[in-house]
């Protein structure tokens, strides 16, 4: 019996070993280097050895564990429900909480510039998040091509901001308008597609926005991207150091000592009060008709349908009111940065954001922060490793889904359900 | 009219290409009905296994015909491994699982695919010396003179090779019946006493090996790779799959066709700054307009 499985085992690696070969003797073995201009191969074979052991080893033992807990047999554990269970229990408590901490976080003794940079972006990520989750999670739209609104709203508020001189507070909305007006243009002709056909059209979509933001250079000035683009005002006070004749700043009004930690503070405040008012926004209109139209949709299309709900009405809203939001955060964005460029909105951004929300757990508001802080954690960590972080990055997503499909926060229960909760 | 020639044959060419490409696209759709978003990285992997091929090759010194027969065949063994490993490792296990999750599996796994080759193989383009030199040219008189070079005879013609193979192989053999028995019924095919999975992985095999060779030639055809290649030109033939209605083999190759054409002629009397947007144009018109593409069966949503 235990011989018979050890054989089985040392067969099944050996097997596992000859694939790794395979796999990763011609790429990672024979790495193509330029010399002169000629192309010439470098080999690598020890590295191929190492990665072609771990992986027999790895299978060896991972087989015969499994043969020992199929012997167990016994329930397994899982460490998702635990969280899940917890969190729907204290939920309240916990978000006052989370949110109590991020309104003293930037005067906490730690939080420096490097930190307080981490922050501002966590809460983008966060925003965008709670942004696409109403379009993903609430009507269970599949939307690849959400950066694409991230940019118009980006775009938008640069070229007011930089030709008219309109304020960050006017430009705001106006953004948030162009996003959610493109959100409708683009949704509309596509929202009838089926779930995968609508996730390559919007991936699609995105791109060509991205390629019309390179190319049309008398207005987006092309791969040079927009600059000086206007930084945000305190209610008209600019942060500056050495201010126009005349005009009063930040730290002249109140009369404190000029320190550029002042504008990222503020910035930091303004990110999260934007990430507040989309997740209040989601909150609010999930207990709406049409929140819980969007969420029976995403349930049952078909059923809604015979019971006279318009699915294209209902998906664009849910379509427009998601650009919306990613209209707001891209022009937060702009403001952040004073610098814009088409290389800001690759695909690869669409696929973070999707990440985030489809990992916390569709439709989980909980769910996009802690995905946002573990993935972004993730990139931040492995800073120094560029590909390696995207490839521990992508392996995440097929890992989650295989083990949690639903995300780390499966949670889909629907606002409202007939009879008794359960 | 010689500048309309000479994009018809670029166009034939790069129609090849996205239509070997297009043909591992439809198979999957058609017997697993998921998008494998991660087929433009295999392709990308193929390119990067056929330039390193040519390179080692180069120092023996065997000649051009045999060199060529053994880098499609190297190509097409280790990315039909690479297909094969990616479907047993992301998409075997969520065969179940709800709609969007091997979509969802299969974006991370391109996200790999693209980021693994980037480290091992570095972020530079890489550039390969012409392997084939040399072609016919016609109207030397005009003031146009249009090529038509070996490599191109040689893409088209590898192509049409493969697809009669390809053919063969679906319509007269049992792994052919097996697939289209899965494509129809995956449980009742099962009962019959086919090894449902075996077929599935073979699927995979055979889509990975077709855009290798799509990913030798490209290699060949405009010799500078980099590590994400794969994405534009997985976007395109995904379009030529649809195009030719998704789960149809001829309607693959047929749309791959067509891309390719639409795309030559649009960056020839166009914009060839926005030649990709070509290719997403007539993705979102036909997905609008005609669903089911060309060649494809109507899609009846059940209840």
């Amino acid at each position: 019996m235990g011989k018979d499985l050890i054989q089985k085992s040392l067969k099944d690696s050996l097997f596992t070993g000859i694939i790794a070969l395979a796999l990763f003797g011609p790429i990672v073995g024979l790495r193509t280097v330029a010399k002169n201009e000629v192309l010439v191969v470098e080999p690598k074979w020890f590295i191929v050895l190492l990665i072609v052991a771990f992986c027999a080893i790895g299978r060896f033992f991972i087989n015969i564990y499994s043969y020992k807990k199929e012997q167990r047999r016994g329930e397994p554990s899982s460490l998702g429900k635990a969280i899940s269970n917890f969190l729907d229990e204290k939920g309240a408590q916990i978000a006052i909480a989370a949110i109590a901490f991020s309104i003293i976080f930037p005067f906490m003794p730690f939080a420096d510039r490097y930190w307080m940079d981490i922050a501002i972006m966590m809460m983008t990520y966060i925003m965008l998040g709670w942004g696409l989750n109403i379009v993903i999670g609430l009507a269970g739209l599949l939307d690849l091509g959400y950066v694409a609104f991230y940019a118009v709203g980006a775009y938008s508020y640069a070229l007011f901001a930089i030709h008219f001189g309109w304020s960050f507070w006017i430009c705001l909305p106006i953004a948030g308008l162009f996003a959610g007006m493109f959100g409708i243009l683009l949704g509309f002709p596509v929202l009838r597609l089926r779930g995968d056909y609508l996730a390559i059209v919007t991936l699609a979509f995105g791109e060509m926005i991205r390629i019309l933001l390179l190319n049309w250079y008398e207005l987006t000035k092309g791969p040079d991207g927009l600059t000086g683009i206007p930084r945000p005002s305190f209610f008209g006070l600019p942060f500056k150091r050495y201010p126009d004749e005349g005009v009063e700043t930040f730290h002249t009004f109140f009369g404190l000592e000029y320190d550029p930690m002042q504008r990222i503070i503020f910035l930091y405040y303004l990110i999260l009060v934007l990430a507040l008012i989309t997740n209040a926004f989601t909150i609010k209109i999930r207990r709406l008709p049409v929140g819980r139209a969007w969420e029976a949709l995403r349930e049952d299309e078909i059923a809604c349908k015979s019971l006279g709900v318009n699915p294209r009405n209902t998906k664009l809203t849910a379509f427009a009111i998601g650009a919306m939001f990613g209209g707001f955060a891209g022009s937060f964005f702009a403001t952040r940065q004073a610098f814009i460029s088409p290389e800001s909105f690759t695909f690869i951004e669409s696929a973070i954001i999707v990440a985030i929300v489809v990992l916390g757990g569709m439709g989980s508001q909980t769910g996009v922060v802690l995905s946002t802080i573990f993935l972004i954690g993730l990139i931040e960590v492995f800073r120094d490793f560029e590909s390696y972080r995207m490839v521990a990055f992508g392996g995440a997503m097929v890992l989650i889904m295989i083990f949690r499909p639903r995300g780390i926060l499966a949670k889909r229960k629907p606002t409202i359900t007939m009879g008794k909760h359960g | 009219m010689e500048y309309f020639l000479q994009q018809l044959i670029n166009g034939v060419t790069l129609g090849s290409v996205y239509g070997l490409i297009a043909i591992g696209y439809t198979m999957v759709y058609g017997i697993i009905g998921m998008i494998n978003f991660a087929h433009g990285d295999i392709f990308m992997v193929g390119a990067f296994v056929a330039l390193i091929s040519f390179i080692l090759f180069a120092l023996t010194g065997i000649s051009l015909p045999i060199i060529l027969i053994l880098v499609l065949l190297i190509a097409m063994i280790f990315t039909a491994c690479y297909g094969w490993t990616v479907e047993k490792l992301a998409y075997k296990p969520l065969r179940k699982s709800f709609r969007l999750a091997p979509l969802i599996s299969a974006l991370g796994m391109s996200i790999v695919l693209q980021n693994y080759v980037q480290a091992a193989q570095g972020a530079r383009i890489k550039t390969l010396q012409p392997v084939i030199q040399g072609g016919f040219n016609f109207f030397k008189e005009s003031d146009f003179v249009v090529t038509l070079s070996y490599l191109q005879i040689f893409i088209v013609l590898v192509t049409i090779v493969l697809m009669a193979i390809f053919t063969l192989l679906i319509t007269r053999t049992a792994l052919g019946r097996a697939q289209r028995a899965c494509e129809q019924d995956r449980t009742m095919t099962a009962l019959m006493g086919i090894n449902v999975d075996r077929t599935i992985s073979m699927t995979f095999i055979i889509g990975s090996s077709l855009a290798s060779v799509a990913g030798v030639m490209f290699v060949m055809y405009y010799g500078v790779i980099d590590f994400y290649i794969g994405f534009l030109a997985g976007i395109k033939a995904f379009t030529a799959a649809v195009l030719g209605g998704i789960g149809s083999i001829p309607g693959a190759m047929l749309g791959g066709l067509l891309i390719g054409l639409i795309e030559t002629f649009w960056s020839g009397y166009i914009s060839i700054e926005y030649k990709d947007i070509a290719a997403f144009t007539t993705l979102v018109i036909v997905l609008i307009f005609f669903p089911t593409g060309f060649l494809g069966k109507p899609d009846i949503e059940k209840v």
